[in-house]
């Protein structure tokens, strides 16, 4: 399995691919977190689906996270990508016979693939924290928003706390993200199935009837990574366990079905 | 289904002494290219050696050799996505013999080289059977596969037609007498005269394909002249592998 990882970590790391990935993560933690305090006093709000954080929720034991959290649904749809796209490449250039012949134990192959894209994701959400929690620290102040709190223990904690929910959150967007590769067989059909049913068709279901979004798979994922409330103008609360529970049978039995056909399916081109 | 891609609906078969529904006990010492070469295009030439190198466990300080035996000692750090076909086919068997083989299936080795990298080709294979490693051909280029094989097995529509050493399937084959005449009308006299003597013999490509051993293109030759026929060629040859499949075939 390490072979395969360490095989699969040697494609990651192709410039194209990392420093174009890893722009676009520090771009958007930069930005997302940025326009927390660029906008505080805005009335169309400072966060995303036009919320309002105000200072004195900045200025709690959270508030230097906000903008990871904030952050963390889009570090899973960019997971979500990449790992649809390492899955599925392996049908289209037709290398997946290569593999097969240096690597027969396909479920190996799926583990050891699995393991060096969740080390990927790992460097994004890193890459993303620091970012983040760094542009708050730098822009804080002239929003007038007290770190006080930041970096004590309910500080240190919270962001332990995020980090944790964040990394879950992606792993499981980036594990739908294989899931469909590996049903699809196509990086394109992949990416755009699974962006599509993330952006739109989620948020349609839910405005169509608002209790849907306790059971969609997209919504669960993203409220994973806030901790549990999902956020919108449409939305209820979901329970973080809850969040964790449908989540998790959701990715749970993607996941199985997609390594039970990729066991069993003959590789004939 | 040799490499583990499909599983084996019935029947048996058995690779380097090892059961094919077993492929993880032999893939380690098969190379394969099959269904022509497939990289990442995006990475190098060496790169993608070096992704099959660390899959399969082997070392990467072959890699660069291996590029170096198929031709590609300069072009390693250049993308495959730039590679010529004839390239990628070096490629695609400098990847096959990455972990030493004691097995080695090609599928079409020698598509799109050219005439310089179709002799390396051949006596890279050559070199490498004559070191111990098994290699396993298929193709449909019959011609090629005259100059490389030892052994043969020839199929058609999924059935096997041939199998055994190539020489005593070139051997068990009738020699041919290609006769030319001046015109179209000598070739049926010529063919009447073959006929005449027993011998089976068709009218093909401007000429009179007789079957028969070589002796007798003495008489035949003498039997034209004396019907006043002058003979423009007269070859006793025995066929190639491609004459051979169309006779065992029936297709032509």
């Amino acid at each position: 399995m390490w072979n395969v990882a360490f095989a699969e970590l040697r494609k990651l790391r192709r410039p194209t691919l990392f420093f174009g990935t890893m722009g676009a993560v520090v771009f958007f933690s930069a930005l997302f977190s940025s326009l927390l305090f660029i906008l505080i006093d805005s009335p169309q709000g400072n966060s995303d689906r036009g919320r309002v954080v105000g200072r004195e929720v900045l200025g709690l034991a959270t508030g230097g996270v906000q903008g990871f959290t904030s952050v963390g649904g889009f570090l899973g749809i960019i997971a979500l990508c990449v790992f649809a796209a390492q899955t599925a490449q392996e049908y289209t250039y037709g290398t997946l016979r290569n593999l097969l012949v240096r690597q027969p134990g396909r479920l190996r192959i799926l583990l050891g693939k699995f393991v060096a894209m969740k080390l990927f994701a790992l460097v994004m959400i890193v890459l993303s924290a620091i970012v983040s929690i760094g542009a708050s620290v730098i822009l804080a102040p002239g929003a007038e928003v007290s770190t006080d709190l930041w970096f004590g223990a309910d500080g240190r904690h919270a962001i332990f706390t995020t980090f944790v929910n964040v990394t879950i959150s992606v792993i499981g967007f980036g594990t739908v993200g294989m899931v469909l590769g590996l049903l699809l067989r196509s990086p394109i059909s992949a990416i755009s199935l699974g962006v599509l049913w993330l952006l739109i068709v989620e948020n349609l279901l839910v405005a169509v009837k608002n209790s849907w979004q306790s059971w969609l798979p997209g919504s669960q994922l993203s409220a994973i990574a806030s901790g549990g409330s999902a956020s919108g103008p449409v939305s209820g609360a979901i329970e973080y366990s809850h969040a964790l529970l449908i989540g998790g049978i959701y990715v749970a039995v993607g996941a199985t079905i997609a390594s039970f056909l990729f066991v069993r399916r003959d590789v004939a081109n | 289904m040799l490499l583990g891609l499909i599983t084996p609906t019935g029947g048996t078969g058995e690779i380097l002494g090892e059961s094919i529904k077993h492929p993880e006990r032999y893939l380690p010492r098969v190379g394969a290219m099959i269904e022509g070469p497939a990289f990442y295009p995006a990475l190098s030439g060496k790169e993608n050696l070096n992704v099959l190198a660390t899959l399969g466990g082997f070392s990467t300080d072959r890699v660069q050799g291996l590029l170096e035996q198929v031709g590609l000692g300069e072009r390693g750090k250049s993308k495959f996505k730039t590679y010529s076909l004839g390239m990628k086919q070096r490629l695609g068997i400098a990847a096959a013999l990455l972990p030493n083989p004691k097995l080695l299936m090609l599928d079409e080795p020698t598509n799109g080289l050219d005439p310089e990298g179709i002799q390396e080709v051949r006596a890279l294979l050559r070199s490498l059977a004559n070191d111990g490693t098994s290699v396993f051909v298929s193709s449909h280029l019959l011609s090629e596969l005259e100059l490389i094989s030892d052994y043969l097995v020839m199929l058609r529509k999924g059935e096997v037609v041939f199998t055994g050493k190539m020489t005593d399937l070139m051997l068990s084959q009738q020699p041919v007498i290609i006769a030319k005449g001046a015109s179209e009308n000598d070739l049926i006299k010529l063919l009447a005269i073959a006929e005449q003597a027993g011998h089976h013999a068709t009218i093909r490509d401007g000429a009179v394909h007789v079957q028969g051993p070589a002796e007798w293109a003495l008489d035949f030759n003498r039997a034209a002249f004396n019907a006043g026929i002058t003979l423009s060629q007269l070859t006793p040859q025995l066929p190639n592998l491609e004459e051979t499949f169309f006779e065992m075939t029936g297709d032509k």
